[in-house]
């Protein structure tokens, strides 16, 4: 397991904290249960967060507090060009986490491979999100060449997350060619236009053999948490972050939001009846 | 020669190694392609830059 040196308390995989206890009249005390999450596994190497986040758009110095707050232990990045004036985003993301770097500027499997042998070759991670896109209005993933790159990719020893478009029989196309994880867009990437995309979502969670994790779209908090609810692994965010008033507020928001999802998709959501109400009070011994 | 999609001038033959230092770059936060294939590390000292030598030097930036 991989330790997270930020922060001692932990998304939604800990187990719960003591509860207070709760008396019957006798005075014994009642059982809550207990539910003791697994961790989030990603090609053999598991983490206690299941909120991934962006490293920027915002000021360097922020990237420290902003990680903490969300308590989140795996930070993506882009590789470009290198300017010699420039800081380095690595010297700003603290010891311990584990980086996701991206393929962003990929617009076919063959560029996808180039730059996440380059990203390696510069941190010495396998981890790497696959993103291929062709145009930058819509920033759609080519789904055909994204599962080109993962096999390519897999064979090389990759952990290989691939950024898709929510078709279900893609999913399985990328499991199949040895994705870690699958990571469907929740609607247009940088937008905060939410979970639009969720019935087609759900069905990859349904079948789904690998984490299952949402990135791009989610725009809030309580977006996050409904794709918790549903069954997600695990939720990336990074304009919702960095386009905030307060960035590690919204961090921490975000990690709260993600953990009571989380929770409850382990407590099982209650029976939704609709247009039918059911009465939660006695229905005999009424005063008329 | 060529860097980062620019055309560069060598004086004399530097090695990838040289000429990281020389022009500034942190060596342990870039990876070197040279005409379409990774430098490691380890050998940068020793492949030598020619005229004709495409070259990227690549870092991480802030992204998602």
């Amino acid at each position: 397991m991989i330790p997270n040196p930020v922060t001692e308390e932990s998304v939604a995989a800990t187990p719960l904290p003591p509860q207070p206890a709760v008396t019957n009249p006798v005075g014994t005390a009642a059982p809550v249960p207990e539910v003791v999450d697994k961790p989030l596994n990603l090609g053999g190497h598991e983490f206690e967060s299941r909120f991934i986040l962006g490293s920027g758009r915002y000021d360097l110095n922020l990237i420290k507090a902003t990680v903490e707050h969300a308590g989140t232990q795996i930070v993506t990045m882009a590789l470009r060009r290198a300017q010699t004036t420039e800081n380095s985003v690595l010297d700003y993301i603290p010891e311990g986490i584990t980086l996701l770097p991206n393929t962003s500027g990929a617009r076919n499997a063959e560029e996808a491979v180039r730059i996440a042998r380059l990203a390696r070759e510069v941190c010495h991670t396998d981890f790497v999100k696959v993103e291929i896109e062709h145009e930058t209005k819509y920033l759609l993933p080519d789904n055909a060449e994204t599962i080109r790159a993962t096999e390519m990719l897999a064979k090389e020893g990759f952990v290989v997350m691939p950024y898709m478009f929510p078709d279900p029989i893609a999913a399985r196309q990328l499991e199949e060619a040895g994705a870690a994880a699958v990571m469907p867009l929740g609607s247009l990437i940088g937008s905060n236009m939410g979970l639009r995309m969720r019935d087609f979502i759900r069905i990859i969670i349904d079948n789904a053999n690998v984490p299952v994790i949402i990135d791009a779209g989610i725009g809030r908090p309580s977006q996050a948490c409904d794709a918790m609810e549903m069954g997600a692994d695990a939720v990336m965010a990074y304009t919702a972050v960095a386009s905030a008033g307060n960035i590690p507020l919204m961090a921490r928001a975000f990690k709260d939001a993600i953990a009571a999802g989380r929770a409850a998709y382990l407590a099982g959501l209650g029976k939704v009846t609709e247009g039918q109400a059911v009465p939660s009070s006695p229905t005999t011994g009424y005063l008329h | 020669m060529q860097v980062n999609g620019e055309q560069v001038t060598l004086d004399k033959a530097v090695s990838v190694a040289d000429y990281l230092e020389q022009h500034g770059y942190r060596a342990e936060r870039v990876a070197v392609e040279l005409d379409g294939a990774i430098v490691p590390r380890d050998k940068r000292a020793d492949v030598m830059l020619g005229d004709q030598s495409v070259m990227e030097i690549v870092q991480f930036v802030q992204g998602g």
